[in-house]
């Protein structure tokens, strides 16, 4: 197994991830191996019975009112398709930044999620909207399949840092993970982890939908935050099933597991699929009964999505106004 | 078969986006015969939200409806017919039971109502030829204007009725290729549901029509506000009539009122008037 690994050395990551990886007692790839193969397996009909009981719960209009303008304020808005203009990515960004228009009550979104080639323009045009603080993120490293070499991974990686990208979107290789070459995946990470310097928050998708099982979830939740993610991602979006409550539940799981042991707060990211208000206030539900209210902040929690924010906002105008909003009343885009 | 046979009683649900779902509140209220304690049916009591799913259900399906032909449209009408005809005696059952009616009566109903279902049929592709125009102007171009749906429009069928005034009232707003969300009679909700369960072997697309029962004054102020309400046929509605036309002003729903009329206005009181310039010899 060893012969296949990439040559990327695994100390070239920041310097706590080295000494994490020591902290977890991996040094070399049986050791990694050994630490995730003995991760606790997930009790699939537990975990799964678990999120429905959760997704039970009612909402009482107060909370949902506030749990309304905490979704919004974490939705990455996210336009990623082959077809994305610049003219999209520019509404995009004021949608962004002025999610109604006509309510300058409603938060602005957590962040702008493009592909790299659209992170200049996206984020030369929420300067000039004012929207300094939305950051970008971009979807790099070959997104959505991973399939390219390291050199190229790491370019597209400096590339959108350096158009203005201030969180990086990476996809792990699962065909790599799924053959059991973790050490290959943990120093993959470890290298665009480096890239991103102290100049992007790094975001690894695991792609849940190619996983598989639970058991692979949760290893692949530990073998990114020891390599160094500053969140955990679900998806790209263009694989289903994408962000199940199951699966964000076990993640959630993971974070709050990793910041019990080492102090360092790990974000989580579910993306693809939610649509609805209701989907996106089952989500904060998991986050505040399985990771904590620690996690109910956009720094910690977002959620990857575009027609939500339609969703929410709809729901808002309902709240606001007292009957049923049309989606006539909220931009397509 | 024996005499010790327990009954099997039907249960009457809400019509939905072309399934039957119980009310999601769990709510069910008591229906009786006409002036008598005689227990009939215990029907789904919607809530505010089953409306909210009906109207999305109606909004997804607009499109399908829309833009089938209006002879097509036409055919799934009559279609509707062919079904109730051959229904023909649960319809005049249940009528007797909900309204104390004799059986003479009740048979003249169920026949009016297929009828009407056949006269609304053959409408639909005539009434853009009645309505419509090619208009002379002072220039090289053609000016058409045509009829065309509005969308979705919110239904209130006729409350001292059982059938007739149920077709009455939505079977217009089809007709002219809208999609519906009918509040039923609160007294005589049955046949309504019975009629659903008609309309969903007459291949009629699910979503295009979808039947509530329960207590109107729950409802009529949430179907009379919402925004994605196009317009609204209160025909049916004698109560909070003024109420309902001030809900409907915030999105300029178009409100409809014809008594029980049977008319072709009815169908194009529920339709645009669009007009289309084009080039001569483009």
């Amino acid at each position: 197994m060893a012969k296949v690994l990439r040559k990327v050395e695994m100390n070239q990551g920041r310097t706590s991830s080295s000494d994490l990886a020591t902290d977890f007692g991996i040094s070399d790839d049986r050791s990694l191996e050994l630490f995730l193969k003995t991760l606790p397996g997930v009790d699939q009909v537990g975990v799964e019975a678990r999120a429905a009981e959760l997704a039970t719960r009612s909402i009482k209009k107060e909370s949902k009112s506030w749990a309304i303008d905490m979704a919004i304020s974490m939705v990455d808005l996210t336009t990623l398709e082959g077809a994305d203009t610049e003219g999209k990515v520019r509404s995009l960004c004021n949608k962004a930044h002025r999610p109604d228009p006509t309510d300058l009550g409603v938060p602005h979104v957590g962040a702008v999620c493009v592909y790299n080639d659209m992170v200049g323009i996206a984020r030369s045009h929420l300067d000039a909207i004012g929207a300094k603080e939305i950051p970008v993120a971009a979807v790099s490293t070959a997104f959505p399949s991973g399939r390219a070499s390291m050199e190229v991974k790491l370019r597209d990686t400096r590339d959108a840092i350096e158009a203005g990208a201030s969180e990086i979107d990476m996809v792990i290789d699962r065909g790599a993970f799924l053959s059991g070459y973790y050490k290959s995946v943990f120093d993959e990470i470890v290298a665009i982890k480096k890239e991103c310097g102290g100049r992007a928050h790094l975001k690894v998708i695991l792609e849940t939908g190619e996983l598989v099982t639970y058991d692979n979830v949760r290893r692949a939740s530990y073998l990114a935050m020891i390599a160094g993610a500053d969140f955990i991602k679900t998806s790209t979006g263009k694989v289903t099933p994408a962000a199940t409550a199951p699966v964000v539940l076990i993640m959630l799981q993971a974070v709050r597991d990793f910041f019990d042991r080492t102090g360092i707060q790990i974000g989580v990211k579910p993306a693809g699929g939610i649509r609805t208000s209701k989907d996106a206030i089952k989500q904060l539900v998991l986050v505040n009964e399985i990771a904590g209210p620690e996690w109910l902040n956009p720094r910690y929690f977002r959620i990857g999505a575009s027609a939500l924010l339609n969703d929410l906002l709809m729901q808002r105008m309902k709240m606001r106004d007292g009957y049923y909003a049309s989606s006539n009343y909220v931009s397509v885009e | 078969m024996s005499k010790d046979r327990i009954d099997v009683k039907k249960t009457y649900k809400l019509f939905i986006n072309g399934a039957f779902p119980r009310s999601e509140s769990g709510r069910s209220y008591p229906i009786y015969r006409k002036g008598s304690k005689v227990l009939l049916a215990q029907p789904a009591q919607a809530s505010r939200k089953d409306l909210r799913d009906a109207v999305r259900a109606a909004r997804e399906a607009r499109l399908k409806w829309q833009s089938a032909t209006a002879y097509n449209r036409s055919q799934i009408l009559y279609r509707i017919a062919e079904m109730m005809e051959g229904r023909r005696l649960q319809f005049v059952e249940e009528i007797m039971a909900q309204a104390s009616l004799t059986k003479s009566v009740a048979e003249k109903e169920v026949s009016e109502a297929i009828d009407l279902w056949v006269w609304y049929a053959g409408w639909c592709d005539k009434v853009g030829q009645i309505s419509g125009a090619n208009n002379p102007i002072n220039g090289p171009f053609y000016n058409f204007t045509s009829p065309e749906p509005i969308g979705v429009v919110g239904v209130f069928a006729e409350s001292d009725s059982s059938l007739l005034g149920l077709v009455r009232a939505m079977a217009p707003a089809l007709a002219g290729g809208n999609t519906v969300v009918v509040l039923a009679s609160e007294r005589y909700p049955l046949s309504a549901i019975t009629l659903s369960e008609v309309i969903a072997t007459s291949d009629v697309p699910a979503g295009v029509i979808n039947i509530l029962t329960g207590i109107r004054n729950e409802l009529t102020p949430w179907l009379a506000s919402h925004m994605e309400v196009d317009g609204l046929d209160i025909s049916g509605e004698k109560s909070r009539r003024v109420e309902i036309r001030t809900l409907a002003t915030e999105n300029l729903k178009r409100v409809a009122d014809f008594g029980s009329s049977t008319s072709p206005n009815r169908i194009l009181a529920l339709m645009d008037q669009k007009t289309i310039w084009h080039p001569i010899g483009i």
